[in-house]
């Protein structure tokens, strides 16, 4: 029968997200059952008597009001047999990887009912060690985001796998591709062992077909870097744990210039400082913008990007390294001069142990000058390692640039765009998404509706990297399989399967593909044992790539190098940054990440060009000014805003934003930078052009005021001053323990928890901030609501400068409930919504709440949050998913705040008290932002175990209650910012504001 | 009652009833008013007040519905012009209790023309107050009843009582309580002359149900008396503490610029200041409409507006004293929160309540000013403008710069904001009108009581 209205199982939006399980199996008595427009059960009429007929339709007018009584017919399967492992409510925990920018990390993903919740690091993968990043928490609400592309299209119309599958067989044959000349792949950054496999198969099939590896955000240089240094193809290392002195050249190695979060985990173990008596390490950083690293520098300079190689020659020739004499414009000449001294000093005075490494905005040219310096330095081998690389690098902007051309004149029989969003990001001179149309047949696969699905012929949904196999060597080598959590909620498809569909593998499976790859390296009779060894562990056991010894010569980088690095000049230049939301606009959609707001500079739902307040000066510009940068035919339009300390004549753009085919969230967000980005101008276009548009736009940021307004908020000192006087920091500001107006707690026996944030480790990456959102369901609020002041974050970084306005230095402070023993918060609420449990958390009861927020009002931190509006209101169905079970979602009109994630503590008692009634172990409850932080820089635990990291942490004397002379006594306690400046070179900045 | 005037001269020169006025006058001038149509400026006036009363009602329903979030409120100023209009409004309803019962108490004649209003008065500005308690909260359906110590489910799920808010709760129903029955108190033999008048038989009946079956008879007399002491008595300790209570709502909070032991005197100093203002600025109305100059007189208006300059100058030398501590203390929180009010983005606020509430009420010290009905109007005004500032300026500009300045912003009132207030101010007057329409404006009895002393003593001095 043909139906009336055609249901497509997999098009599903709104309320019914999988009406049963025989749906998401997708069975064909299903597939039959929901096409036809009576499911079975109707009865015909074929009786011919009159009063027969009579009868029915009296009945059924009757019965007409049933029709909402109709239940579809579900098969319902009982846990006769259980399966195996599985507590209905109990959370399971799996490893996986996650790629980010060809490199992968490790992560271990929290399910319940069949679906992830929560992303963690995995503790044994030697690129996460437990943490993760803001990025990686947010991929997890990708993968319910509403917007995502749910259905295979051909040329705007609905089409299904089989159909492309068809079409693919035919398209991807011998006869039509010959010898494969006019098919080319355009992928993103892949480290995948099996992918690499299919790869060679894919090349032996068609010896003529290209492969592009492309990434907007371009972390290239260094490798680029390295084989020019030494010769060959390797993978450079930075062991920032071993090094006392580093020097950052434009890299925000802390930040977004690192795939991974493995530098932080490093350079943090040597920036805390336990006793008196350990040795902090000391950071040097030049840079344009304000960057994390930045932020914990202990010596910055200023600096523009397309000057940094004429610095690092400088360097090199202070080091004797046989440099070029060049000059280097900029900040005054003698401040300079006298960093790369100092700088120089410092360094050769730690041979061996020092590090000094370039960011990704940097040609390979100065990277290769940056090997040549370590060389001389004595650091390779040390400090510097290098490694076979996990995958080849490939000059991704040249073989872009050929590409164009091919398909510009009509070269390309077929284009496969795998994952990404090309479209988007390449180089605006390319015109990339015109260059697709001109491809005889295209063929995109994406997450979501974005601007390169729209410019495809073959639209194919792809599978989230939750839903899909796959595996990812990390930089190191070591080879972690993923595997997927839930069935892919859209039918989508991994790049790995769609791979093997154009290579003509069978079968073209993920599951398969991994499996078969990976159980060929085994012998047969371990390999069922490795298999699952492999996916418990997160990682697979086998010989780690050995390091290899590459020697560098440095006169032979040097000569490399020199021809080819630019002189510093005068000259308004613009640099290109990944968004510390958007990242490269794969976040756009992510509300997570939209509200997140930027580390630096706060401001959420939007990017902004930032620039140096003598600059704005110099040009008549203030915060909100739109202006229009061109270069050439190139012109964009984007807000300005000054940030302190960053370099004069240089602009910081943000990439990610102004995208033009997003879902909800994104769509239309922020202004696109990518605009001005041309194949010569892909990191620095120099020498731009700037005009006033004389209009102001609205930028919306969390934090309205920077200084610290003289306050003992973020107490600093020196490594030395604390080392002669550690009783210094407590004395900033009486801390006095009075008496209490009502009676006090007994806080004698048992769990009485506390936490301990260093600030010394803190690098405000914001990583916290998402967990804990992701951990407690926190709502998103959008931009008019973060304006109005109304952002729900539980934890927010107050980002506080000091020193001048030029030459800024910054210090973060993590903020959430204090959780005070004698909490101001609690005495003022008229129900009694908040009230002080006996292991010494303020509990928030939202069920009683009645909103009158004395306690929002009372609190000194302000940390609570008020449900102003209902958030959660009109929340879609499948992002419903992401909620964590364990946490209420907070209805309007009630409180909330951070609770110490006292979900996880309880969920830690019931569990010890089953396993025999034992008492928690140190490290067994993690609060959420601890568990995520990559730099270690929070710890949680009993305080009344005398043993517990944070009882011992809080034993420092460095450590501080904030507010303490309000007598409400916080368990949560700071320990102070130390800084190690090199006492020969000036403070690093003139407290004269602080 | 004995006759304890202390000095019968200086009370009653210029005489408290003029114009040769008799018992008879009283009664019929005063119920007159209730039995006659309205003067159109009445109807004007009730037009335009009901029609703001409804738009108080549909901004509180799209506030129930929708959410705190249609108020201008946010992190960190949870409370704006919610709090602000709540204690501008119980502050100026001490005005009514203080004339009802302080000034009873001491003996002062000349309240008696004004109290039965001002007690009026009082009632509807308790009744405006008392919106926002309960609609500022993000669950007033729940705050209903879990804000009063009723049995539960749960046997032993009391309330916070160490909280300001429920200290509140206890001190305004107690208040408007009290002065619901001393007003009613005072109010049954008036309502039994209008029940003697009435000609129509609904109205008699209605004001006879009200008057309780007044008969005028001695005992009855003595009854009402003791009732009325033992009332008055009761509402002294009110118009203390009722505002001392409600500034425990700061003064017990950690904020700097909250945090003071002088909020209950200057916060009382403060009500009677603005209440007096408005009692002012409805008498004045009043009186020339309804041609009551001959009982509500010149001397009467002269009177409050001493109290005005006199509560106006402790309210000026509050601020001074504020100052002078938050420098003293050498506290950095509590400087910076002043130096913040009077210099800071909430400058504006702060001059216009320096303006209005130090400035305008010296110009009481001309005698000009203090009989003109006219132009103590027009100060009266600015004296409530000047005093609604004086607590927007204490929660905003404390509140949204406090100890962290991460946490620093701006509160701006919406749409809803200032809807909903000119609503309450709506209602509280369509409130008033119907009063005035419907009940006797005067306390009659308690004129007769003056006149008969006036009469005495004019008498004794003919003789």
């Amino acid at each position: 029968m043909k139906p009336l209205v055609e249901i497509n199982p997999t098009r599903l939006t709104g309320k019914q997200y999988w009406r049963s399980l025989d749906q998401a199996a997708a069975t064909p008595e299903f597939q039959e059952w929901v096409t036809s427009e009576f499911p079975e059960g109707y009865a015909t009429v074929d009786g011919t008597n009159r009063r027969t007929l009579l009868k029915l339709m009296g009945a059924s007018f009757g019965l007409a009001g049933l029709t909402a009584c109709r239940r579809p017919v579900e098969k319902i399967l009982p846990f006769s047999r259980a399966s195996e492992g599985y507590i209905h409510g109990q959370p399971l925990h799996y490893a996986s990887v996650a790629t980010f920018n060809g490199t992968a990390a490790g992560v271990i993903v929290t399910t319940i009912e069949g679906r992830p919740i929560k992303i963690e690091g995995n503790p044994k993968h030697p690129y996460s060690l437990g943490a993760t990043n803001a990025h990686l928490q947010a991929s997890l609400l990708s993968l319910y985001d509403p917007d995502r592309a749910k259905e295979v299209q051909h040329k705007g119309a609905r089409s299904s796998w089989d159909e492309f599958a068809a079409w693919a067989k035919a398209e991807f044959d011998v006869t039509k591709q010959g010898d494969g000349s006019g098919l080319r792949i355009v992928s993103e950054r892949n480290a995948s062992p099996t992918l690499a496999s299919v790869r060679t198969d894919l090349s032996k099939r068609f010896p003529k077909a290209l492969w592009v590896e492309y990434e907007s955000v371009n972390l290239d240089a260094a490798r680029a870097g390295a084989a020019l240094a030494t010769g060959q193809s390797v993978e450079p290392h930075f062991v920032f744990d071993k090094a006392d002195v580093v020097f950052s050249l434009d890299c925000d190695f802390l930040g977004l210039d690192s795939a991974s979060i493995l530098p932080v985990k490093q350079f943090s173990k040597r920036r805390r400082v336990e006793q008196p008596g350990d040795k902090m390490n000391r950071l040097y950083v030049a840079e344009a913008n304000y960057s994390l690293t930045g932020a914990m520098a202990d010596h910055r300079l200023r600096v523009k990007v397309g000057d940094a190689g004429a610095l690092a020659l400088e360097l090199a020739k202070e080091l004797n390294v046989s440099g070029k004499e060049l000059k280097v414009l900029g900040n005054a000449a003698d401040k300079t001069g006298k960093f790369v001294t100092e700088l120089a000093k410092d360094l050769a005075e730690h041979k061996g142990k020092s590090i000094v490494v370039a960011g990704p905005r940097q040609p390979a040219a100065v990277h290769a000058l940056v090997f040549a310096i370590n060389a001389t330095l004595g650091n390779i081998g040390q400090t510097v390692a290098f490694t076979k690389p996990p995958s080849e690098l490939t000059n991704s902007l040249e073989q872009v640039k050929q590409l164009v051309a091919d398909l510009d004149a009509g070269k390309v029989k077929t284009l496969v765009l795998l994952g990404g969003n090309p479209v988007y990001t390449m180089p605006t001179d390319l015109n990339f998404g015109a260059a697709v149309k001109k491809a005889a047949a295209s063929v995109a696969l994406t997450e979501e509706e974005n601007e390169t699905w729209l410019a495809s012929e073959w639209r194919l949904p792809m599978a989230h990297a939750l839903e899909c196999w796959g595996d990812a060597r990390a930089l190191d080598g070591t080879a972690s399989i993923q595997q997927p959590m839930i069935e892919p909620l859209y039918g989508g498809r991994s790049v790995l399967e769609v791979a093997a569909l154009v290579a003509g593998r069978e079968p073209a499976t993920g599951y398969g593909l991994v499996n078969a790859f990976w159980t060929a390296q085994w012998p047969a009779a371990e390999r069922e044992k490795r298999w699952k060894a492999s996916l418990f562990d997160g990682i697979v056991a086998e010989a780690k790539a050995a390091a290899v010894s590459v020697p560098v010569d440095a006169k032979k980088a040097l000569a490399a190098a020199a021809g080819r690095i630019e002189p510093a000049r005068a000259g308004l230049e613009a640099a290109f940054y990944p968004s510390h939301s958007a990242y490269d606009g794969r976040f756009a959609n992510n509300a997570w990440m939209q509200e997140a707001p930027d580390p630096m500079t706060k401001v959420v739902w939007d990017n902004v060009a930032l620039i140096s307040k003598t600059t704005a000066g110099k040009l008549g510009l203030r915060d909100g000014d739109l202006v229009s940068l061109s270069k050439g035919q190139q012109k964009i339009d984007v807000p300005v805003m000054v940030q302190p300390g960053h370099a004069d004549d240089s602009i910081s753009l943000f990439l990610g934003y102004g995208r033009a085919a997003c879902g909800r969230v994104g769509q239309g967000v922020g202004h696109r930078v990518e605009g001005l980005r041309t194949t010569d101008h892909f990191f620095l276009v120099s020498q731009v052009d700037l005009k006033k548009t004389g209009e102001t736009y609205q930028i919306v940021t969390t934090q309205e005021h920077h200084r610290m307004e003289g306050r003992p908020i973020v107490r600093e000192a020196s490594s030395e001053e604390y080392q002669k006087e550690p009783a210094a920091i407590k004395e900033m500001a009486e801390s006095p323990k009075g008496l209490t107006l009502f009676p006090f707690h007994d806080y004698s026996k048992g769990y009485q928890w506390g936490m301990s944030i260093d600030l010394s480790a803190c690098i405000g990456c914001n990583a916290c901030l998402v967990a804990c959102q992701s951990e407690n369901n926190i709502a998103v609020v959008g931009k008019d609501q973060v304006r109005r002041g109304r952002e729900m974050h539980w934890i927010r970084l107050d980002r506080y400068y000091t020193g001048s306005d030029e030459e800024a230095q910054v210090v973060t402070q993590p903020m959430a409930c204090q959780q005070c023993e004698n909490a101001p918060c609690e005495s003022v609420c008229p129900v009694a919504a908040t009230s002080h449990s006996p292991e010494g958390l303020n509990d928030m009861a939202y069920n009683r709440c009645v909103g009158t927020r004395y306690c929002l009002n009372n609190c000194p931190y302000k940390v609570r949050r008020f449900n102003f509006l209902a958030w959660n209101k009109d929340v879609p169905e499948v992002r419903k998913l992401v909620f964590n079970p364990d946490v209420t979602v907070r209805m309007r009109g009630v409180m909330e705040k951070c609770t110490y994630c006292v979900q996880r503590i309880e969920r830690g008692k019931i569990a010890a008290n089953a396993d025999g009634r034992r008492l928690l172990r140190e490290g067994e409850v993690v609060s959420a932002c601890q568990q995520v932080c990559p730099a270690d820089a929070i710890v949680f635990g009993n305080i009344n175990d005398p043993q517990s990291r944070v009882s011992k942490l809080k034993k420092q004397a460095r450590d501080y209650e904030l507010l303490g002379e309000l007598n409400i006594r916080p368990r949560t306690t700071y320990l102070a910012r130390l800084r190690n400046p090199n006492p020969a070179l000036e403070p690093a900045a003139e407290k004269e504001n602080p | 009652m004995a006759d304890l005037a202390i000095d019968h001269d200086f009370e009653l020169s210029p005489p408290l009833v003029q114009g040769g006025m008799t018992y008879a006058d009283v009664s019929e001038k005063v119920s007159a008013i209730t039995e006659n149509k309205p003067p159109k400026q009445w109807y004007y006036a009730i037009a335009v007040t009901s029609l703001m009363t409804l738009m108080l009602f549909g901004c509180l329903t799209y506030l129930v519905t929708t959410g705190i979030g249609v108020w201008g409120n946010n992190n960190p100023v949870g409370w704006g012009w919610d709090i602000t209009n709540f204690v501008w409004w119980i502050g100026i309803g001490h005005a009514g209790t203080l004339i009802s019962a302080i000034l009873f108490l001491f003996r002062q004649k000349w309240r008696t023309s004004i109290n039965r209003a001002a007690e009026a008065m009082t009632l509807f500005a308790v009744a405006s107050a008392g919106i926002y308690p309960l609609f500022h909260t993000g669950r007033p359906w729940r705050a209903i009843y879990w804000l009063f110590p009723l049995p539960n489910s749960y046997l032993h799920l009391w309330q916070n009582f160490r909280s300001p808010l429920m200290w509140d709760v206890f001190a305004v129903s107690t208040y408007a309580t009290v002065s619901a029955l001393f007003w009613f108190t005072g109010l049954i033999p008036d309502l039994a002359t209008l029940r003697d008048r009435a000609t129509n038989r609904i109205r008699k009946l209605v004001f006879g149900l009200l008057s309780l079956g007044w008969r005028g008879s001695a005992s009855q007399w003595r009854h009402y008396e003791l009732a009325y002491l033992i009332l008055a008595g009761l509402s002294t300790p009110l118009v203390l503490s009722v505002h001392s209570i409600v500034s425990f709502d700061f003064a017990t909070a950690v904020l700097p610029g909250w945090h003071t032991t002088i909020f209950p005197p200057y916060f009382v100093a403060g009500a009677i200041f603005s209440g007096f203002a408005m009692v002012v600025t409805l008498m004045t109305v009043a009186r020339w409409v309804y041609n009551l100059e001959n009982l509500i007189t010149i001397k009467h208006l002269e009177n409050m507006c001493k109290v005005i300059l006199a509560t106006g100058s402790i309210v000026g030398f509050a601020y001074a004293t504020e100052f002078f501590i938050a420098w003293y203390s050498g506290n950095p929180y509590e400087r910076f929160a002043f130096m913040n009010r009077a210099f800071g983005p909430y400058c504006w606020a702060y001059w216009t309540m320096i303006t209005c509430n130090v400035v305008v009420p010296q110009l009481f010290w001309f005698s000009k000013f203090r009989t003109t009905p006219a132009l103590m109007f027009i100060l009266a005004i600015f004296i409530n403008i000047g005093m609604w500032f004086e607590r927007f300026v204490i929660i905003a500009s404390s509140l949204h710069r406090d100890f962290l300045p991460a946490s620093w912003g701006y509160f701006t009132p919406t749409w809803v904001d200032i809807c909903t207030f000119a609503g309450t101010i709506g209602m509280f007057l369509t409130l008033f009108l119907l009063f005035l329409r419907f009940l006797p404006a005067i306390a009659m009895s308690e004129i007769k009581g003056v006149l008969y002393q006036q009469n005495q003593q004019q008498k004794g001095a003919h003789e």
